[in-house]
């Protein structure tokens, strides 16, 4: 029961949070939103006996990805209502679009609870014990190229940000 | 007690779904390109949700580490477009993005 009740809160906390990343002004506002809806989020996997996840995802988004979106936005100056609005007309049809993309998605992903599986219930994959055991050795090769990926993007943002390329 | 025994998944499906909507809704909407960043982080919010969710509903874990996975690639996908929207903001002093309109074509 109080389950049940958990979910909700946390799925209205997130919808709602997420409405506010979108509707906001001040992109600072929206920062401050987003990370309360990943913290939701990260509710959302506790739910689900996804522990070792909901800890990962509140220390990489919440730690890691948004202090990053802070740092830009305070060196860029970006702390008021700078922003151009676009028309009426656009923005209506924007949210007729993503409205006929919901009622899309909604209809593709019908049929997809009916799955079933050859798995015996276990509530303990969410652990750290089970999930390395898969991630070291199913998931190895990739791990690596995880590896080289960030080296690759740690790279580029250094070549980026540099004062001028020679 | 957890949410499997009590909640049907499609609960978890319209969740993820509505949460990936909103943040396609926001690409849409919004011009200031910082903001643009943040709902493509929402969508794949979403999309990981309801990774964790059929994760947990199937006794699978490969598919929790699919989401160690999608945070790498976002982690390393926010770095370097912050990067550009630094450079970008550098050359043009804005950042809005319809400046940015000769791809456009």
């Amino acid at each position: 029961m109080i389950t049940e009740y958990l979910f909700y809160l946390l799925s209205f906390l997130a919808l709602m949070f997420a409405s506010m990343v979108v509707l906001t002004k001040n992109p600072i506002h929206s920062v401050l939103y987003l990370v309360l809806t990943f913290f939701a989020i990260a509710g959302h996997y506790v739910l689900l006996n996804a522990q070792f996840l909901a800890a990962v995802h509140i220390i990489v988004y919440a730690g890691a990805i948004m202090v990053l979106f802070l740092f830009v936005i305070m060196l860029l100056n970006l702390n008021k209502e700078t922003e151009a609005h676009k028309s009426i007309w656009l923005k209506g049809s924007a949210v007729v679009a993503s409205g006929s993309l919901m009622v899309v998605l909604v209809g593709a992903l019908k049929g997809a609870e009916t799955i079933q599986t050859t798995n015996t219930f276990n509530a303990n994959i969410g652990l750290i014990e089970n999930l390395g055991m898969t991630l070291f050795n199913e998931f190895l090769l990739p791990f690596e190229l995880a590896s080289i990926l960030l080296l690759a993007a740690m790279v580029g943002a250094v070549m980026l940000g540099k004062k001028s390329i020679k | 007690m957890s949410a499997i025994q009590t909640i049907p998944i499609e609960w978890y499906i319209l969740l993820s779904t509505v949460l990936f909507t909103i943040g396609v809704a926001g690409v849409l909407i919004r011009r200031n390109a910082i903001i643009i960043f943040m709902s493509i982080e929402l969508m794949l919010n979403a999309v990981n949700l309801l990774l964790v969710a059929f994760s947990s509903y199937l006794s699978d874990s490969k598919g929790q580490v699919f989401v160690f996975f999608i945070m790498a690639v976002a982690a390393a996908e926010v770095a370097v477009g912050l990067a550009i929207l630094m450079m970008v903001y550098r050359n043009t002093k804005s950042s809005d993005i319809n400046i940015l309109n000769k791809l456009k074509w």
